[in-house]
């Protein structure tokens, strides 16, 4: 077997934070290597490192036994490697060949070859068995039929290696099969290829050789054959636990919420109740539906089927209005785009959605009684600010995570749902934020936490439910749920006990 | 407040005091009573006009059917008060349309999705149609009677020899800045322009204020259009040609983000009189129509070049 690609010691840092450390991969030729690890693990960082998209701080990368640097994608592509994106980098409005040659058209005279470009657009298409018109506007085709021109583009850039992030997670069973048999063709044509996926069943089925990443560090590497579906998941996950999760035990009181057989996009028939002064945690990877669960529930996102019911009432949610008005709170992932106006003033932000408790009824803002509220939170969350005039944009991650949370409780909410609250903050601003939810539950708020952080989830949960492939798949109470357990439903799509 | 940011936060205000500085020097009669009050009453339409018009750019919007709903408004008026309709009623009435024309573009941009300048570019072309037809291409004449006659009262008329359109500006503005910085309606517009997304995530009913926004602009439009058909005793199809774009520029001058989500109609205001001084200046000074274009044309681009290189330097 012939080593194509071979990474030692790859490190990389982002802002200080180590994603990367000392990574070792080897591709070889007519190997399929499957990439496995937690959401955060650092796949998508070494591939982008492969490609050239980032640059590495340290180790070597040799090319068919040449040491290379390649400062960006183009680059790699010339030299052979060629990466399918979990997101298609094509162009719509495009055609066929059109896309597939983008950016290096053979010409002649300065005029383009358009029969060159259509007659070899055929041929690469052909030889993944699709029978496509290269002249079809590409937003035409499927998604599965994209990803296969995709495959052709890297075919055509005479790539020898392939890079593949995720390619199933837009198709359908009969599209994945086609794909596997694409996969095995290429494997006999002597192609190496990367195969990224959560979906267990497709390594074990696909693949020759896997590669482990768990906290940016290649835990395993080997033959798919010498490793059991137990030993990958216990690979995967195993993070170290610690006493930073302030877990305080509370007596759960009344049912708060209630969803019944909920169907929203990227939700299938969810059902679960949550109670006053407790914490439920969803688990699952990325995709698995649990943002787009907590939108249908605000009512960000249309609701197609079931129902939700609060303190015994069924709601009717057609907006975020609906969902504020049913005292359910939202605090969005995405405080940038979704959460916060990041060119207005802290206090203008917190008291946005609750407005109303400050307003008589002409709509005319009380901004003494506002200010009161502004600078309690202020003082209650420790929220690093000179006052509350101060522009959200300058203020730090966590602080603005805290006025984040602040916002979605001036309207008093019953139901806080909490999408990720810890992406982005710093190790002693997570801590307060553990501190306050707790103090939340406490006081009888009904919190549904979402976070792909692992032991986080497991350290401040009274319950975790897991979602996978927007189904609810497993459901623990705190003290039966690990790592492992977790992880099996998320990646399994099997419902436990 | 710091000098520093007293001076950043009105630039427009100091612009203005500059070029009055500037102008007075020019010429000695500048500075008079009279033509203090001939700028600020021929400033007021455009004024009027502009503070609808600061709502729907701080929503990150674009209104460019205000000229044409001034001059539709203008016809409606002058026929009811023909037709001796009460004053006070025939105004409400003008008033509504402009509304109703204005919450229709914000029907179409809030629910068909249609971009703010292609919604209000239709309209503008719709609307001067309608107006023509309306009025066959010909001035509406609001007849000679009692309700007539205070009419143009209400257009000609002083309060302690203030001229009336310049005391309805006044009005306005207080309404504006009240609506503005004291309510949630004012809140809301602010959010909406700084990032609908998050304004629509909190809670905020997004559609319907954007709604109220165009018929606002529209509202003021038509009272422009009232003022004006009220001050020439008659109302004119061709009215209000080109005035959407004086009040955009009222309304960037006077520091508001055409982006959204930041500005003041204080500085609508300001950026209104500059425009009007302006033209004053040149027009007692004798230049030529022709070459005041340019030059309003060049403090426009000055403006709004210092403006963001100040922006570049914070």
């Amino acid at each position: 077997m012939t080593t194509l690609l071979e990474l030692q010691g790859i490190e990389k840092s982002f802002s200080g934070i180590n994603v990367l450390k000392s990574v070792d991969l080897t591709i070889r030729a007519g190997r399929v290597v499957a990439l496995a690890g937690e959401n955060g693990a650092g796949k998508s960082t070494l591939m982008k490192i492969i490609s050239g998209i980032y640059q590495r701080d340290a180790g070597t990368v040799f090319y068919k036994g040449h040491e290379v640097e390649f400062t960006n994608a183009r680059e790699s592509m010339d030299a052979g490697i060629g990466i399918i994106h979990q997101e298609l980098n094509l162009l719509p409005d495009l055609s066929v060949a059109e896309n597939i040659y983008l950016g290096r058209e053979p010409t002649k005279l300065g005029k383009i070859q358009w029969d060159v470009v259509q007659r070899e657009s055929k041929k690469y298409l052909a030889q993944l068995k699709q029978d496509i018109d290269p002249t079809t506007p590409l937003g035409k085709l499927s998604i599965a039929q994209q990803q296969m021109v995709e495959i052709a583009k890297a075919l055509s850039l005479n790539a020898e290696v392939i890079i593949m992030d995720e390619p199933t997670d837009a198709l359908t069973d009969i599209e994945t099969a086609i794909l596997f048999e694409v996969v095995d063709e290429l494997r006999a044509q002597g192609k190496g290829l990367v195969f990224i996926s959560h979906r267990l069943g497709e390594i074990f089925q696909m693949c020759d050789d896997i590669a482990i990443l768990r906290d940016g560090q290649m835990v395993h590497q080997g033959a798919v054959a010498d490793i059991s579906e137990d030993d990958l998941i216990r690979h995967m996950v195993g993070r170290e636990l610690s006493d930073q999760y302030p877990f305080v035990p509370a007596e759960p009181g009344d049912v708060r919420i209630e969803v019944d057989k909920l169907t929203a996009r990227g939700a299938k028939e969810i059902s679960f109740t949550a109670n006053a002064g407790e914490v439920v945690g969803f688990a699952g990877l990325v995709g698995a539906g649990r943002t787009e669960l907590a939108k249908a529930i605000f009512g960000a996102n249309p609701i197609r089927g079931g129902s939700v019911k609060i303190d015994g009432q069924e709601i009717s949610l057609k907006s975020p209005q609906d969902g504020v008005k049913a005292k359910i709170g939202y605090v969005t992932e995405d405080r940038k785009q979704e959460g916060l106006v990041q060119s207005q003033s802290l206090g203008s932000n917190m008291s946005l959605t609750g407005l109303d408790r400050f307003c008589n009824t002409l709509g005319i803002v009380n901004k003494t009684s506002e200010a009161v509220t502004i600078s309690e939170y202020i003082e209650a969350f420790a929220i690093k600010t000179r006052d509350a005039s101060t522009i959200i944009s300058n203020l730090s991650g966590g602080n603005q995570q805290k006025v984040s949370i602040a916002k979605s409780l001036v309207p008093e909410p019953e139901v806080l749902i909490l999408d990720e609250p810890t992406r982005g903050v710093d190790v002693g601003a997570k801590r307060e934020i553990y501190t306050l939810i707790n103090k939340l539950k406490a006081e009888g708020l009904c919190i549904l936490l979402i976070s792909s952080d692992m032991p986080e989830l497991l350290g401040i949960s009274d319950r975790i439910l897991v979602l996978s492939d927007g189904k609810l798949t497993g459901s623990f109470d705190r003290d039966e749920a690990t790592q492992e357990n977790i992880m099996r439903c998320a990646v399994a799509g099997q419902t436990n006990g | 407040m710091k000098l520093n940011d007293f001076i950043s936060e009105n630039k427009s205000l100091i612009g203005l005091i500059i070029l009055m500085a500037a102008v007075s020097f020019a010429n000695a009669n500048f500075l008079g009573v009279d033509n203090m009050l001939n700028i600020l009453r021929q400033t007021s339409i455009n004024a009027v006009i502009a503070m609808g018009m600061t709502f729907v750019i701080l929503t990150s919007g674009i209104d460019l059917s205000v000229g044409s709903i001034l001059a539709f408004a203008g016809a409606i008026c002058a026929s009811l008060i023909g037709m001796d309709t009460p004053l006070v009623v025939a105004l409400f009435a003008t008033i509504m349309v402009g509304a109703g024309l204005g919450a229709t573009s914000g029907v179409i941009i809030s629910y068909f999705n249609v971009q703010p300048f292609i919604a209000t570019l239709v309209g503008m072309t719709m609307i001067r149609g309608a107006t023509l037809v309306y009025t066959q291409g010909r001035p509406v004449s609001t007849g000679s009677h009692d309700v007539a006659e205070s009419f143009y009262q209400f257009g000609a008329g002083y309060i302690f020899g203030i001229p009336h359109p310049v005391i309805l500006m006044i009005v306005i503005f207080a309404i504006c800045w009240f609506i503005l910085s004291q309510t949630r309606f004012g809140r809301y517009v602010y959010a909406i322009g700084g990032n609908e997304n998050v304004a629509r995530l909190s809670g905020i009913n997004v559609k319907k204020v954007k709604i109220l926004v165009y018929a606002l602009s529209g509202a003021l439009a038509a009272l422009a259009g009232i003022i004006l058909t009220a001050r020439l005793e008659s109302a004119q199809p061709t009215a209000g040609l080109g005035y959407e774009l004086d009040a955009i520029a009222a309304v960037v001058l006077g520091g508001t983000s055409l982006a959204g989500g930041k500005g003041r109609v204080f500085g609508t205001i300001i950026g209104a009189l500059i425009i009007g001084v302006l033209n004053n200046a040149l027009n007692i000074m004798d230049v030529s129509s022709y070459y005041q274009m340019i030059a309003k044309g060049a403090v426009i681009l000055l403006a709004v070049v210092v403006d963001s290189r100040g922006k570049a330097n914070a």
